[in-house]
């Protein structure tokens, strides 16, 4: 007598595919590696997620699975830390990513009318990204700018004591 | 006049940064002095003798810390905690700025003192030219031997990795730190055991605020007891207390323990912005209890002093808060930021940050009840002492503490649906 055993979980198609590494990435890669003592490998999950993000501007769970197969760590890892930690985005932004502080020490110096400020400049509001793509608007916790607060963050690069004057400048500034 | 502070002690210029800068004004002397004349465990008395306390906000000796690790081990680490983030601080960015070659030399000199081949600097993923700087002070240092193998010619190596964090409050924990250094989501581990017994990869690991191991060049050079004499006696040292918010000259400023808060703010910071009253002062980063202006009068800046009012000096960042301003919108900023920031490993703090957050976000929208601030008053103490991390204690302290003092205006807030003050949190 044959018995039929009958699967309640319907198979979940294998959706997500690696990310070929390219020359580019794999250098960076391979030149991190060098820098970590081997014992430390799984050190490298996150300093190779900055890698992808910088090249690509996000990171996906194919980026994700890529990363994983080249340390030999879990891919529930990678995409753990992929979608735990707030500075890695999961889907594409704008071409300048504006991060403002919301924190007390900017909230005390004007934050809100900064928000504002940018909100109508742009024409968006926090979390959007502009038509043409240019610009995604977001607001973030302390960037440890208190002393020159309030301030934002334009992709990596830090604006300080800002008026709406200098947000303006800023923004003229950006293609 | 300088050779009583520790960081305030050349002008800021555009290479004030860089290694010939620093070897101008005896940089690397106590490192070299160290590696030919002293062992590693006179490195680590000389710091117990200083008395020093980390500067990160918790306050632990450091010759202590530095002390219960098993110096045997096969594979000891260092990391140096430059994921600054405690709301109201701005410290440690002018270090990596400014001094990262006082950084780098801290290192290796607690390196040396605790055997210690691969020391991380976890910096925070939003830091710019704090990354640039200290990656350039490294690649100077590497250059002329000052790092990596064979240390100034001697048997001493020690090769010092960068290491960025990606934007987590809670990273700043050290064993959080630990757990996001070994590539997983920057969950905070049980204590014990203490990162010193098993840290880092479960081996010995000392995690070090940026602004403690900068102090220890300093101290080798001119020796713990010098140290120990600046300052008050229980609690020694200057340290670098930023001014925010609401002063006419926010900033930073070196002074020695048991300065006077007031002079702080009034005098160095040059008082409260557009002449207004003082209303409040949180003393030592957005979690550390609120003080207010009648508490501010006379107390000092030390760990005594401090506790005596309820409060502590923390990390050092004190947020300067102007007559007028609304205490109930003040408080929902940091609310959402502790709801945001809490990692959601335990149930108390998950839940309670935000509960705490929805609550004064209902009140603001004036929708609150009588009923929601005896919440307010209540969701601390379940979440205090409930949880892996003190997250969830840095929650709490600003709710309990700006209900206990200003809950006249949360009253008014609640009873009439609108602010005492119109909802300003400017100036």
């Amino acid at each position: 007598m044959s018995v039929h055993v009958v699967s309640v979980v319907p198979k979940r198609p294998a959706t997500v595919a690696a990310t070929p590494l390219d020359a580019t990435l794999r250098a960076q890669f391979d030149a991190l590696r060098a820098v970590y003592p081997t014992e430390a490998t799984p050190s490298l999950v996150l300093p190779l997620l900055h890698c992808v993000q910088e090249q690509r501007g996000w990171v996906s769970e194919g980026d994700a699975l890529m990363i994983a197969h080249y340390l030999g760590v879990p891919a529930v890892q990678v995409e753990e830390a992929a979608s735990w930690y707030s500075m890695f985005r999961r889907a594409p932004a704008g071409r300048h990513v504006v991060k403002v502080c919301r924190n007390i020490a900017c909230s005390l110096r004007g934050a809100e009318s900064v928000v504002a400020h940018l909100e109508s400049r742009l024409g968006i509001k926090v979390g959007e990204t502009t038509a043409d793509g240019r610009f995604t608007l977001q607001t973030v916790e302390c960037l440890a700018s208190c002393g020159t607060a309030p301030a934002m963050q334009v992709n990596d690069t830090y604006h300080e004591q800002l008026t709406a004057e200098r947000i303006d400048a800023i923004l003229g500034e950006l293609s | 006049m300088t050779e009583d502070r520790v960081f305030f002690n050349h002008a800021v210029t555009g290479e004030s940064h860089t290694l010939a800068e620093y070897r101008e004004r005896g940089g690397y002397g106590a490192l070299t002095r160290a590696l030919t004349t002293m062992q590693p465990v006179d490195v680590e008395n000389e710091m117990k003798a200083s008395g020093l306390q980390g500067r990160g906000g918790a306050g632990f000796p450091v010759g202590n810390k530095w002390g219960f690790v098993n110096k045997k081990a096969p594979i000891i680490y260092l990391a140096c905690n430059a994921d600054e983030g405690e709301p109201g601080t701005f410290k440690d960015r002018w270090i990596l700025e400014h001094a990262p070659h006082q950084l780098v030399e801290g290192v290796l000199l607690a390196s040396y003192a605790l055997g210690v081949r691969h020391a991380f600097i976890y910096i925070r993923g939003e830091f710019d030219l704090p990354l640039r700087r200290l990656q350039h002070a490294l690649a100077e240092a590497r250059a002329v031997g000052l790092v990596g193998e064979r240390i100034l010619g001697g048997a001493f190596s020690c090769d010092i990795i960068v290491h960025r964090g990606a934007g987590a409050y809670v990273c700043g924990e050290e064993s959080s730190l630990l757990n996001s250094l070994e590539g997983r989501k920057g969950y905070p581990r049980n204590k014990p055991p203490f990162p010193a017994v098993k840290g880092l990869y479960q081996k010995p690991t000392v995690v070090n605020n940026v602004e403690t191991l900068s102090t220890v060049p300093w101290v080798i050079a001119n020796g713990g007891a010098k140290y120990a004499a600046l300052g008050v006696k229980k609690n020694p040292g200057t340290r670098l207390f930023g001014v925010s918010g609401h002063v006419e000259r926010p900033g930073l400023f070196e002074r020695p323990t048991g300065y006077s808060l007031k002079q702080l703010i009034t005098e160095d910071a040059g008082g409260v912005l557009g002449g207004r009253a003082l209303k409040a002062v949180i003393p030592g980063g957005s979690s550390t209890p609120i003080l207010t202006a009648a508490e501010v009068e006379n107390i000092t800046l030390d760990a005594e002093a401090m506790s005596r009012a309820g409060t502590m000096s923390g990390s050092g960042g004190v947020i300067v808060i102007a007559e007028g301003t609304c205490m109930v919108r003040l408080l929902q900023v940091l609310t959402r930021f502790y709801a945001h920031e809490s990692c959601g490993q335990c149930s108390p703090c998950r839940e309670g940050t935000d509960w705490m957050n929805r609550i004064l976000e209902r009140v603001i929208a004036g929708q609150g009840t009588a009923g929601d601030l005896d919440n307010l008053r209540a969701i601390p103490t379940g979440i205090s002492g409930n949880t892996v991390c003190a997250l969830g204690d840095a929650a709490s302290m600003p709710v309990t503490s700006f209900l206990r003092k200003f809950g006249d205006e949360f009253a008014y807030y609640v009873a009439h649906g609108r602010s005492q003050n119109d909802g300003r949190l400017t100036v």
